[in-house]
Protein backbone atom coordinates (compact mmCIF):
# COMPACT_ATOMS: atom_id res chain seq x y z
CA UNK A 1 0.00 0.00 0.00
CA UNK A 2 1.39 3.41 -0.91
CA UNK A 3 1.60 7.02 0.40
CA UNK A 4 1.26 9.79 -1.98
CA UNK A 5 1.70 13.16 -0.52
CA UNK A 6 1.32 15.43 -2.56
CA UNK A 7 2.32 19.50 -2.00
CA UNK A 8 1.32 19.38 1.87
CA UNK A 9 1.64 22.91 3.86
CA UNK A 10 0.65 23.01 7.30
CA UNK A 11 0.02 26.75 8.91
CA UNK A 12 0.58 26.95 12.92
CA UNK A 13 -0.16 30.51 12.40
CA UNK A 14 2.13 32.64 10.45
CA UNK A 15 4.59 29.73 10.47
CA UNK A 16 4.86 27.03 8.21
CA UNK A 17 5.60 23.87 9.82
CA UNK A 18 5.83 22.14 6.71
CA UNK A 19 6.12 23.84 3.57
CA UNK A 20 4.80 22.36 0.25
CA UNK A 21 6.36 19.02 0.69
CA UNK A 22 6.07 16.54 -1.74
CA UNK A 23 6.77 12.52 -1.64
CA UNK A 24 5.80 8.76 -2.58
CA UNK A 25 6.39 6.12 -0.58
CA UNK A 26 5.53 2.79 -1.56
CA UNK A 27 4.63 -0.46 -0.61
CA UNK A 28 7.80 -2.37 0.93
CA UNK A 29 9.29 0.57 1.91
CA UNK A 30 10.90 1.83 4.92
CA UNK A 31 11.66 5.54 4.88
CA UNK A 32 13.20 7.03 7.58
CA UNK A 33 12.23 10.78 8.51
CA UNK A 34 15.38 12.40 9.14
CA UNK A 35 15.79 16.09 10.74
CA UNK A 36 16.41 18.50 13.60
CA UNK A 37 13.47 18.89 16.22
CA UNK A 38 10.50 21.25 14.82
CA UNK A 39 11.50 20.21 11.20
CA UNK A 40 8.12 18.89 10.68
CA UNK A 41 8.29 15.34 10.94
CA UNK A 42 5.57 14.65 13.62
CA UNK A 43 3.36 17.25 11.55
CA UNK A 44 3.29 15.26 8.66
CA UNK A 45 3.14 11.75 10.61
CA UNK A 46 0.09 13.49 12.46
CA UNK A 47 -1.56 14.62 9.16
CA UNK A 48 -1.15 11.33 7.22
CA UNK A 49 -2.67 9.62 10.10
CA UNK A 50 -5.66 11.66 9.42
CA UNK A 51 -5.10 13.23 13.57
CA UNK A 52 -4.52 16.83 12.07
CA UNK A 53 -5.94 18.51 8.90
CA UNK A 54 -3.42 19.91 6.82
CA UNK A 55 -3.77 23.79 5.41
CA UNK A 56 -3.05 22.62 2.11
CA UNK A 57 -2.20 19.80 -0.25
CA UNK A 58 -3.72 16.25 -0.58
CA UNK A 59 -1.98 12.52 1.27
CA UNK A 60 -3.40 9.23 -0.67
CA UNK A 61 -2.86 6.59 1.32
CA UNK A 62 -3.35 3.45 -1.15
CA UNK A 63 -5.25 5.69 -3.18
CA UNK A 64 -7.60 6.84 -0.86
CA UNK A 65 -7.53 10.78 0.27
CA UNK A 66 -7.50 11.82 3.79
CA UNK A 67 -10.12 14.39 3.32
CA UNK A 68 -12.64 11.95 2.07
CA UNK A 69 -12.05 7.92 3.46
CA UNK A 70 -10.69 8.81 6.84
CA UNK A 71 -11.98 5.85 8.61
CA UNK A 72 -10.77 3.55 5.57
CA UNK A 73 -7.41 4.85 6.11
CA UNK A 74 -7.04 4.83 9.67
CA UNK A 75 -7.97 0.93 10.11
CA UNK A 76 -4.92 0.35 7.49
CA UNK A 77 -2.30 2.39 9.49
CA UNK A 78 -0.73 1.34 12.78
CA UNK A 79 0.37 4.60 14.61
CA UNK A 80 2.94 4.96 17.43
CA UNK A 81 2.60 8.41 18.10
CA UNK A 82 6.04 10.62 19.66
CA UNK A 83 5.24 10.76 22.92
CA UNK A 84 3.84 7.35 23.42
CA UNK A 85 0.42 8.08 25.02
CA UNK A 86 -1.43 5.15 26.77
CA UNK A 87 -3.97 4.37 29.27
CA UNK A 88 -1.56 4.05 32.14
CA UNK A 89 -5.02 2.89 34.79
CA UNK A 90 -5.49 0.09 32.43
CA UNK A 91 -3.67 -3.17 32.60
CA UNK A 92 -1.34 -4.09 29.09
CA UNK A 93 -3.25 -6.98 27.95
CA UNK A 94 -6.95 -5.13 28.75
CA UNK A 95 -5.60 -2.39 26.67
CA UNK A 96 -4.95 -4.57 23.96
CA UNK A 97 -8.13 -5.85 23.45
CA UNK A 98 -9.14 -2.77 23.55
CA UNK A 99 -7.62 -1.77 20.96
CA UNK A 100 -7.67 -4.65 18.78
CA UNK A 101 -11.77 -4.16 19.46
CA UNK A 102 -11.61 -0.53 18.34
CA UNK A 103 -9.55 -1.63 14.59
CA UNK A 104 -11.62 -4.30 14.04
CA UNK A 105 -10.10 -7.01 14.52
CA UNK A 106 -12.61 -9.81 14.10
CA UNK A 107 -13.67 -11.26 17.68
CA UNK A 108 -11.88 -15.10 16.92
CA UNK A 109 -8.57 -13.35 16.12
CA UNK A 110 -8.36 -11.02 18.62
CA UNK A 111 -6.77 -13.47 21.52
CA UNK A 112 -3.91 -14.54 19.46
CA UNK A 113 -3.42 -11.49 18.34
CA UNK A 114 -2.76 -10.22 21.23
CA UNK A 115 -0.66 -13.50 22.33
CA UNK A 116 1.47 -12.91 19.14
CA UNK A 117 2.18 -9.05 20.12
CA UNK A 118 3.10 -9.55 23.34
CA UNK A 119 5.26 -12.55 22.42
CA UNK A 120 7.14 -10.22 18.98
CA UNK A 121 7.53 -7.10 21.80
CA UNK A 122 9.06 -9.33 24.79
CA UNK A 123 5.75 -8.41 26.96
CA UNK A 124 5.40 -11.37 27.76
CA UNK A 125 6.89 -11.40 32.17
CA UNK A 126 4.75 -8.17 32.51
CA UNK A 127 1.45 -8.45 30.77
CA UNK A 128 -0.87 -8.44 33.72
CA UNK A 129 0.86 -5.14 35.02
CA UNK A 130 -0.84 -1.88 34.73
CA UNK A 131 1.02 0.44 32.33
CA UNK A 132 1.55 2.90 34.23
CA UNK A 133 3.85 0.21 36.78
CA UNK A 134 6.12 -0.52 33.15
CA UNK A 135 9.34 1.27 32.75
CA UNK A 136 9.61 3.50 29.41
CA UNK A 137 11.39 0.87 27.71
CA UNK A 138 8.21 -1.38 28.08
CA UNK A 139 5.84 1.64 27.63
CA UNK A 140 7.32 1.91 24.54
CA UNK A 141 6.81 -1.81 23.69
CA UNK A 142 3.01 -1.59 24.50
CA UNK A 143 2.86 1.85 22.45
CA UNK A 144 4.70 -0.64 19.23
CA UNK A 145 2.61 -3.69 20.18
CA UNK A 146 -0.80 -1.24 20.10
CA UNK A 147 0.27 -0.01 16.77
CA UNK A 148 0.40 -3.68 15.43
CA UNK A 149 -1.85 -5.01 16.72
CA UNK A 150 -4.08 -4.83 13.67
CA UNK A 151 -2.00 -6.07 11.41
CA UNK A 152 -1.83 -3.00 9.63
CA UNK A 153 -0.40 -2.75 6.30
CA UNK A 154 0.80 0.70 6.95
CA UNK A 155 3.53 1.53 10.25
CA UNK A 156 4.22 5.00 10.90
CA UNK A 157 6.42 5.17 14.10
CA UNK A 158 7.37 8.64 15.48
CA UNK A 159 10.89 8.36 17.26
CA UNK A 160 10.35 4.35 18.06
CA UNK A 161 13.20 3.00 19.74
CA UNK A 162 13.42 6.23 22.23
CA UNK A 163 14.10 4.91 25.80
CA UNK A 164 14.24 1.31 24.52
CA UNK A 165 18.40 -0.41 26.02
CA UNK A 166 20.87 -1.19 23.15
CA UNK A 167 19.29 -4.78 23.05
CA UNK A 168 15.85 -3.83 22.67
CA UNK A 169 17.19 -1.29 20.01
CA UNK A 170 18.72 -4.04 18.05
CA UNK A 171 15.79 -5.90 18.10
CA UNK A 172 13.25 -3.25 17.52
CA UNK A 173 15.26 -2.70 14.52
CA UNK A 174 15.02 -6.05 13.27
CA UNK A 175 11.30 -6.14 13.71
CA UNK A 176 11.15 -3.30 11.73
CA UNK A 177 13.48 -4.62 8.89
CA UNK A 178 11.08 -7.70 8.98
CA UNK A 179 7.82 -5.96 8.96
CA UNK A 180 9.42 -3.88 6.33
CA UNK A 181 9.55 -6.79 3.92
CA UNK A 182 5.63 -6.95 3.14
CA UNK A 183 4.43 -3.41 5.03
CA UNK A 184 5.14 -0.07 4.39
CA UNK A 185 6.60 1.66 7.39
CA UNK A 186 7.42 5.39 7.94
CA UNK A 187 9.43 6.08 10.87
CA UNK A 188 11.01 9.26 12.30
CA UNK A 189 13.93 9.33 14.38
CA UNK A 190 17.08 11.43 15.26
CA UNK A 191 19.08 8.96 15.77
CA UNK A 192 21.44 8.88 12.48
CA UNK A 193 22.90 4.99 12.54
CA UNK A 194 19.11 4.09 13.45
CA UNK A 195 18.33 5.26 9.60
CA UNK A 196 20.93 3.79 8.54
CA UNK A 197 20.29 0.41 10.16
CA UNK A 198 16.50 0.09 9.10
CA UNK A 199 15.66 2.44 6.59
CA UNK A 200 15.62 1.74 2.21
CA UNK A 201 15.45 5.61 2.27
CA UNK A 202 15.95 8.55 3.97
CA UNK A 203 13.96 11.78 3.90
CA UNK A 204 16.00 14.84 5.50
CA UNK A 205 13.15 17.65 6.50
CA UNK A 206 14.54 20.97 7.17
CA UNK A 207 12.06 23.71 8.40
CA UNK A 208 9.28 22.19 6.65
CA UNK A 209 11.30 21.11 3.67
CA UNK A 210 12.37 18.02 2.03
CA UNK A 211 16.64 19.08 2.02
CA UNK A 212 17.68 15.35 0.76
CA UNK A 213 15.51 12.33 -0.54
CA UNK A 214 17.59 8.84 -1.03
CA UNK A 215 18.91 5.57 0.06
CA UNK A 216 21.83 6.51 2.37
CA UNK A 217 24.71 5.58 -0.10
CA UNK A 218 23.69 7.75 -2.90
CA UNK A 219 23.64 10.46 0.05
CA UNK A 220 27.03 9.94 0.86
CA UNK A 221 28.07 9.98 -2.47
CA UNK A 222 26.24 12.94 -3.57
CA UNK A 223 28.10 14.51 -0.35
CA UNK A 224 31.54 13.50 -0.87
CA UNK A 225 33.72 14.96 -3.72
CA UNK A 226 36.77 13.91 -3.17
CA UNK A 227 38.40 11.02 -2.10
CA UNK A 228 40.27 11.66 1.43
CA UNK A 229 42.73 9.78 3.08
CA UNK A 230 44.14 9.00 6.99
CA UNK A 231 47.83 7.45 6.17
CA UNK A 232 50.21 7.17 8.72
CA UNK A 233 54.24 6.83 7.89
CA UNK A 234 56.78 5.67 9.97
CA UNK A 235 60.44 5.31 9.36
CA UNK A 236 60.80 8.91 7.06
CA UNK A 237 63.41 11.32 7.95
CA UNK A 238 61.83 14.31 8.65
CA UNK A 239 57.62 15.46 7.89
CA UNK A 240 58.08 18.77 5.29
CA UNK A 241 60.36 15.80 3.25
CA UNK A 242 56.70 13.09 3.34
CA UNK A 243 54.94 16.64 3.01
CA UNK A 244 56.76 17.76 -0.07
CA UNK A 245 57.32 14.10 -2.31
CA UNK A 246 53.70 13.78 -1.31
CA UNK A 247 52.51 17.05 -2.86
CA UNK A 248 54.58 15.62 -6.37
CA UNK A 249 52.56 13.12 -6.86
CA UNK A 250 49.85 14.19 -9.26
CA UNK A 251 46.94 13.02 -8.17
CA UNK A 252 47.13 14.62 -4.72
CA UNK A 253 45.73 18.01 -4.24
CA UNK A 254 46.25 18.59 -0.74
CA UNK A 255 48.39 17.34 1.88
CA UNK A 256 47.48 18.27 5.69
CA UNK A 257 49.58 16.74 9.11
CA UNK A 258 48.07 15.94 11.97
CA UNK A 259 49.16 17.71 14.47
CA UNK A 260 48.15 15.31 17.61
CA UNK A 261 50.23 12.79 15.64
CA UNK A 262 53.73 12.66 15.12
CA UNK A 263 53.62 10.80 11.75
CA UNK A 264 49.88 11.16 10.46
CA UNK A 265 48.79 13.18 7.55
CA UNK A 266 45.45 14.12 6.02
CA UNK A 267 45.53 13.54 2.17
CA UNK A 268 42.79 14.79 -0.47
CA UNK A 269 42.86 13.56 -3.55
CA UNK A 270 42.22 15.52 -6.85
CA UNK A 271 38.13 15.23 -7.71
CA UNK A 272 37.49 11.77 -9.28
CA UNK A 273 41.15 10.13 -9.48
CA UNK A 274 42.15 7.91 -6.33
CA UNK A 275 45.82 8.38 -5.24
CA UNK A 276 45.89 5.29 -2.85
CA UNK A 277 48.63 3.03 -5.02
CA UNK A 278 50.85 6.29 -5.70
CA UNK A 279 51.05 6.78 -2.34
CA UNK A 280 51.98 3.07 -1.50
CA UNK A 281 55.00 3.32 -4.82
CA UNK A 282 56.13 6.12 -2.93
CA UNK A 283 56.82 4.33 0.22
CA UNK A 284 58.47 1.31 -1.34
CA UNK A 285 60.75 3.74 -3.43
CA UNK A 286 61.55 5.24 -0.31
CA UNK A 287 61.87 2.89 2.06
CA UNK A 288 58.87 4.01 4.49
CA UNK A 289 56.80 2.30 6.15
CA UNK A 290 53.07 2.60 5.54
CA UNK A 291 51.49 2.03 8.71
CA UNK A 292 47.97 3.26 7.92
CA UNK A 293 45.98 4.21 5.26
CA UNK A 294 42.25 4.80 5.76
CA UNK A 295 39.50 6.31 3.70
CA UNK A 296 37.74 8.93 5.67
CA UNK A 297 34.05 8.50 4.24
CA UNK A 298 31.23 11.44 4.57
CA UNK A 299 29.05 9.90 7.75
CA UNK A 300 25.66 10.77 7.30
CA UNK A 301 26.24 12.80 10.38
CA UNK A 302 28.05 15.36 8.46
CA UNK A 303 25.44 15.14 5.42
CA UNK A 304 22.64 15.85 7.79
CA UNK A 305 24.73 18.68 9.76
CA UNK A 306 25.46 20.28 6.57
CA UNK A 307 21.57 20.16 5.12
CA UNK A 308 20.25 21.12 8.49
CA UNK A 309 22.40 24.23 9.71
CA UNK A 310 22.74 27.46 7.77
CA UNK B 1 -22.35 1.35 17.05
CA UNK B 2 -19.97 -1.05 18.12
CA UNK B 3 -17.09 1.45 18.47
CA UNK B 4 -19.28 3.42 20.50
CA UNK B 5 -19.90 0.38 22.65
CA UNK B 6 -16.29 -0.35 22.74
CA UNK B 7 -15.43 2.96 24.39
CA UNK B 8 -18.39 3.12 27.14
CA UNK B 9 -17.10 -0.40 28.18
CA UNK B 10 -13.62 1.51 28.78
CA UNK B 11 -14.99 4.39 30.17
CA UNK B 12 -17.17 2.10 32.75
CA UNK B 13 -14.57 -0.31 33.39
CA UNK B 14 -12.42 2.68 34.52
CA UNK B 15 -14.89 4.54 36.72
CA UNK B 16 -15.30 0.84 38.39
CA UNK B 17 -11.49 -0.02 38.77
CA UNK B 18 -10.47 4.02 39.64
CA UNK B 19 -13.06 3.37 42.80
CA UNK B 20 -14.98 6.58 41.43
CA UNK B 21 -17.85 4.73 40.47
CA UNK B 22 -18.36 3.23 43.92
CA UNK B 23 -17.77 6.55 45.60
CA UNK B 24 -20.29 7.88 43.61
CA UNK B 25 -22.89 5.19 44.23
CA UNK B 26 -22.37 5.58 48.02
CA UNK B 27 -21.95 9.09 48.17
CA UNK B 28 -25.47 9.44 46.28
CA UNK B 29 -27.53 6.82 48.49
CA UNK B 30 -26.08 8.25 51.34
CA UNK B 31 -27.58 11.21 50.51
CA UNK B 32 -30.79 10.54 49.39
CA UNK B 33 -31.08 7.97 51.66
CA UNK B 34 -30.48 10.74 54.20
CA UNK B 35 -32.85 13.15 53.05
CA UNK B 36 -35.39 10.67 52.24
CA UNK B 37 -35.65 8.84 55.49
CA UNK B 38 -33.77 10.60 58.19
CA UNK B 39 -33.62 14.50 57.81
CA UNK B 40 -35.17 17.48 56.26
CA UNK B 41 -38.60 17.38 54.75
CA UNK B 42 -38.21 13.34 54.70
CA UNK B 43 -41.58 10.93 54.06
CA UNK B 44 -42.31 10.86 57.47
CA UNK B 45 -42.34 14.60 57.81
CA UNK B 46 -44.51 14.72 54.76
CA UNK B 47 -46.68 11.44 55.89
CA UNK B 48 -47.31 10.67 52.89
CA UNK B 49 -45.67 7.26 50.38
CA UNK B 50 -44.23 9.04 47.66
CA UNK B 51 -40.85 9.38 46.72
CA UNK B 52 -40.74 13.07 45.90
CA UNK B 53 -38.04 14.25 48.70
CA UNK B 54 -35.42 11.50 47.16
CA UNK B 55 -36.58 13.01 43.58
CA UNK B 56 -36.10 16.77 44.69
CA UNK B 57 -32.43 15.59 46.82
CA UNK B 58 -31.27 13.22 43.97
CA UNK B 59 -31.94 16.10 41.06
CA UNK B 60 -29.19 18.45 42.99
CA UNK B 61 -27.00 15.22 43.69
CA UNK B 62 -26.53 14.35 40.40
CA UNK B 63 -25.64 18.26 39.23
CA UNK B 64 -22.85 18.40 41.13
CA UNK B 65 -21.93 14.15 40.14
CA UNK B 66 -22.36 14.56 36.54
CA UNK B 67 -19.57 17.29 35.97
CA UNK B 68 -17.02 15.50 38.43
CA UNK B 69 -17.74 12.28 36.24
CA UNK B 70 -17.20 13.88 33.05
CA UNK B 71 -14.56 16.69 34.10
CA UNK B 72 -12.12 14.07 33.15
CA UNK B 73 -13.75 12.40 30.01
CA UNK B 74 -11.81 14.61 26.91
CA UNK B 75 -10.00 17.25 29.05
CA UNK B 76 -7.65 14.11 30.65
CA UNK B 77 -7.56 12.22 27.00
CA UNK B 78 -6.03 15.91 25.48
CA UNK B 79 -3.73 16.08 28.73
CA UNK B 80 -2.36 12.91 28.17
CA UNK B 81 -2.32 12.77 24.60
CA UNK B 82 -3.90 9.49 24.53
CA UNK B 83 -6.58 11.45 22.57
CA UNK B 84 -4.49 11.17 19.64
CA UNK B 85 -4.42 7.52 20.00
CA UNK B 86 -7.96 7.34 20.43
CA UNK B 87 -9.11 9.74 16.90
CA UNK B 88 -5.84 7.87 14.77
CA UNK B 89 -8.13 4.72 15.38
CA UNK B 90 -10.60 3.51 13.06
CA UNK B 91 -12.90 5.57 14.62
CA UNK B 92 -15.04 8.77 14.14
CA UNK B 93 -15.01 11.65 16.64
CA UNK B 94 -18.97 10.91 16.86
CA UNK B 95 -18.22 8.01 18.43
CA UNK B 96 -15.92 8.84 20.89
CA UNK B 97 -18.03 11.49 22.21
CA UNK B 98 -21.38 9.18 22.27
CA UNK B 99 -19.22 6.30 23.63
CA UNK B 100 -17.97 8.70 26.83
CA UNK B 101 -21.69 9.60 26.77
CA UNK B 102 -23.30 6.39 26.91
CA UNK B 103 -20.91 4.99 29.62
CA UNK B 104 -22.07 7.90 31.80
CA UNK B 105 -25.23 7.46 31.12
CA UNK B 106 -25.02 3.96 32.29
CA UNK B 107 -23.62 4.62 35.41
CA UNK B 108 -25.74 6.84 36.99
CA UNK B 109 -28.68 4.57 36.11
CA UNK B 110 -26.91 1.86 37.89
CA UNK B 111 -27.33 4.20 40.79
CA UNK B 112 -30.63 5.06 39.89
CA UNK B 113 -31.35 1.26 39.89
CA UNK B 114 -29.86 0.67 43.69
CA UNK B 115 -32.08 3.02 44.94
CA UNK B 116 -35.43 1.17 43.88
CA UNK B 117 -35.22 -0.14 47.35
CA UNK B 118 -36.59 2.73 48.44
CA UNK B 119 -39.84 2.63 46.32
CA UNK B 120 -39.94 -1.14 47.11
CA UNK B 121 -40.03 0.20 50.98
CA UNK B 122 -42.30 3.27 50.24
CA UNK B 123 -44.49 1.50 48.80
CA UNK B 124 -44.65 -0.92 51.51
CA UNK B 125 -45.55 2.04 53.83
CA UNK B 126 -48.30 2.76 52.01
CA UNK B 127 -50.25 3.40 48.75
CA UNK B 128 -48.29 4.99 46.18
CA UNK B 129 -48.50 6.81 42.52
CA UNK B 130 -46.59 4.10 40.95
CA UNK B 131 -46.97 6.61 37.60
CA UNK B 132 -45.12 9.26 39.29
CA UNK B 133 -42.63 7.21 40.51
CA UNK B 134 -41.80 5.85 37.23
CA UNK B 135 -42.36 9.01 36.02
CA UNK B 136 -39.45 10.49 38.38
CA UNK B 137 -37.18 8.34 37.49
CA UNK B 138 -37.79 8.79 33.85
CA UNK B 139 -36.94 12.69 34.42
CA UNK B 140 -33.68 11.97 36.27
CA UNK B 141 -32.64 9.83 33.60
CA UNK B 142 -33.65 12.96 30.68
CA UNK B 143 -31.82 15.50 33.12
CA UNK B 144 -29.09 13.45 33.50
CA UNK B 145 -28.87 13.17 29.86
CA UNK B 146 -28.87 17.18 29.43
CA UNK B 147 -26.20 17.53 32.37
CA UNK B 148 -23.59 14.98 30.98
CA UNK B 149 -23.83 16.62 27.30
CA UNK B 150 -23.15 19.73 28.90
CA UNK B 151 -20.22 17.91 30.65
CA UNK B 152 -18.93 16.83 27.42
CA UNK B 153 -18.51 20.08 26.11
CA UNK B 154 -17.13 21.67 28.86
CA UNK B 155 -14.28 18.88 28.88
CA UNK B 156 -13.94 18.77 25.43
CA UNK B 157 -12.49 22.67 25.12
CA UNK B 158 -9.80 22.87 27.75
CA UNK B 159 -6.89 20.45 29.23
CA UNK B 160 -7.90 20.97 32.43
CA UNK B 161 -10.19 18.81 33.99
CA UNK B 162 -11.52 22.02 37.32
CA UNK B 163 -12.04 24.21 34.36
CA UNK B 164 -14.22 21.93 32.73
CA UNK B 165 -15.54 20.75 36.25
CA UNK B 166 -16.46 24.64 37.24
CA UNK B 167 -17.76 25.62 33.58
CA UNK B 168 -19.96 22.95 33.43
CA UNK B 169 -21.71 23.83 36.70
CA UNK B 170 -22.02 27.11 35.37
CA UNK B 171 -23.57 25.99 32.46
CA UNK B 172 -25.62 23.89 34.51
CA UNK B 173 -26.33 26.54 36.69
CA UNK B 174 -28.01 28.99 33.83
CA UNK B 175 -30.23 25.88 32.79
CA UNK B 176 -31.26 24.84 36.67
CA UNK B 177 -31.69 28.30 38.55
CA UNK B 178 -31.05 31.29 36.48
CA UNK B 179 -33.40 30.85 33.47
CA UNK B 180 -36.18 30.15 35.80
CA UNK B 181 -35.49 33.57 37.82
CA UNK B 182 -35.28 35.78 35.03
CA UNK B 183 -38.38 33.98 33.38
CA UNK B 184 -40.47 35.58 36.71
CA UNK B 185 -38.92 38.67 36.14
CA UNK B 186 -39.75 39.17 33.07
CA UNK B 187 -43.12 39.09 31.37
CA UNK B 188 -44.42 38.41 27.96
CA UNK B 189 -42.87 36.68 25.22
CA UNK B 190 -39.42 36.85 26.77
CA UNK B 191 -41.08 35.30 30.13
CA UNK B 192 -42.55 32.41 28.65
CA UNK B 193 -38.87 32.19 26.82
CA UNK B 194 -36.53 31.54 29.97
CA UNK B 195 -39.47 29.62 30.93
CA UNK B 196 -39.21 27.69 28.43
CA UNK B 197 -35.49 27.62 28.43
CA UNK B 198 -35.60 26.52 32.11
CA UNK B 199 -34.96 23.07 32.94
CA UNK B 200 -36.94 22.91 36.14
CA UNK B 201 -40.00 23.92 34.11
CA UNK B 202 -39.77 20.78 32.37
CA UNK B 203 -38.57 18.90 34.67
CA UNK B 204 -41.33 20.01 37.01
CA UNK B 205 -43.50 19.00 34.46
CA UNK B 206 -42.78 15.49 34.20
CA UNK B 207 -42.36 14.73 37.83
CA UNK B 208 -45.97 15.98 37.99
CA UNK B 209 -47.12 13.58 36.37
CA UNK B 210 -47.34 14.86 32.92
CA UNK B 211 -45.50 14.09 29.75
CA UNK B 212 -45.82 16.49 26.85
CA UNK B 213 -43.72 15.66 23.63
CA UNK B 214 -42.99 19.06 24.65
CA UNK B 215 -40.66 19.05 27.50
CA UNK B 216 -39.06 15.52 25.57
CA UNK B 217 -37.94 17.77 22.95
CA UNK B 218 -36.42 20.29 24.82
CA UNK B 219 -34.36 17.80 27.08
CA UNK B 220 -33.28 15.74 23.59
CA UNK B 221 -32.33 19.02 22.36
CA UNK B 222 -30.49 20.33 24.80
CA UNK B 223 -28.43 16.95 24.84
CA UNK B 224 -28.48 16.55 21.37
CA UNK B 225 -26.46 20.13 21.33
CA UNK B 226 -24.00 19.51 23.74
CA UNK B 227 -23.16 16.81 22.15
CA UNK B 228 -22.69 18.45 18.51
CA UNK B 229 -20.69 21.13 19.96
CA UNK B 230 -17.96 18.34 21.90
CA UNK B 231 -18.00 16.67 19.08
CA UNK B 232 -17.39 20.09 16.67
CA UNK B 233 -14.49 21.17 19.15
CA UNK B 234 -12.88 17.68 18.43
CA UNK B 235 -13.41 17.70 15.16
CA UNK B 236 -11.86 21.22 14.73
CA UNK B 237 -8.33 20.18 14.41
CA UNK B 238 -9.88 18.73 10.94
CA UNK B 239 -10.59 21.81 9.75
CA UNK B 240 -8.01 23.68 7.49
CA UNK B 241 -6.82 26.98 8.35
Amino acid sequence: MSIIVENLTKKYGSQRAVDNISFEVKTGEIVGFLGPNGAGKTTTMKIITCFMAPSDGDVKVGGHSIHNNQEIIKKKIGYLPESNPLYYEMQILDYLRFVAELQGVPKNKIESRIIDMVRLTGLNDEKHKKIGELSKGYKQRVGLAQAMIHDPEILILDEPTTGLDPNQIVEIRKLIRELGREKTVILSTHILPEVEATCDRILIINKGKIVADGTSDLLKKQAQGEEVLKIQISEAESKDEVITSLQQLENISLVDPITESVNSYLVNSKVGSSSRKDIFQLCVNKNWVLTEMTPIETKLEDIFRQLTTN
Amino acid sequence: MKSIWIIAKRELNSFFDSLIAYILIIVFLGLSGFFTWLYGSDIFFIGQATLQPFFSIAYWTLFFFIPSLTMRMLAEERKSGTLELLLTKAISDWQVVLGKFLSVLLLIIIALILTLPYYFSIWSLGPIDHGAVWLGYFGMILMSMTFISIGLFASSITNNQIVSFLLSLFIGVFFLIIFDVLANSFTGTMGQFFSYLSLSTHYDSISRGVVDSKDIIYFASITFFGLLLAESVLSRRNIAD
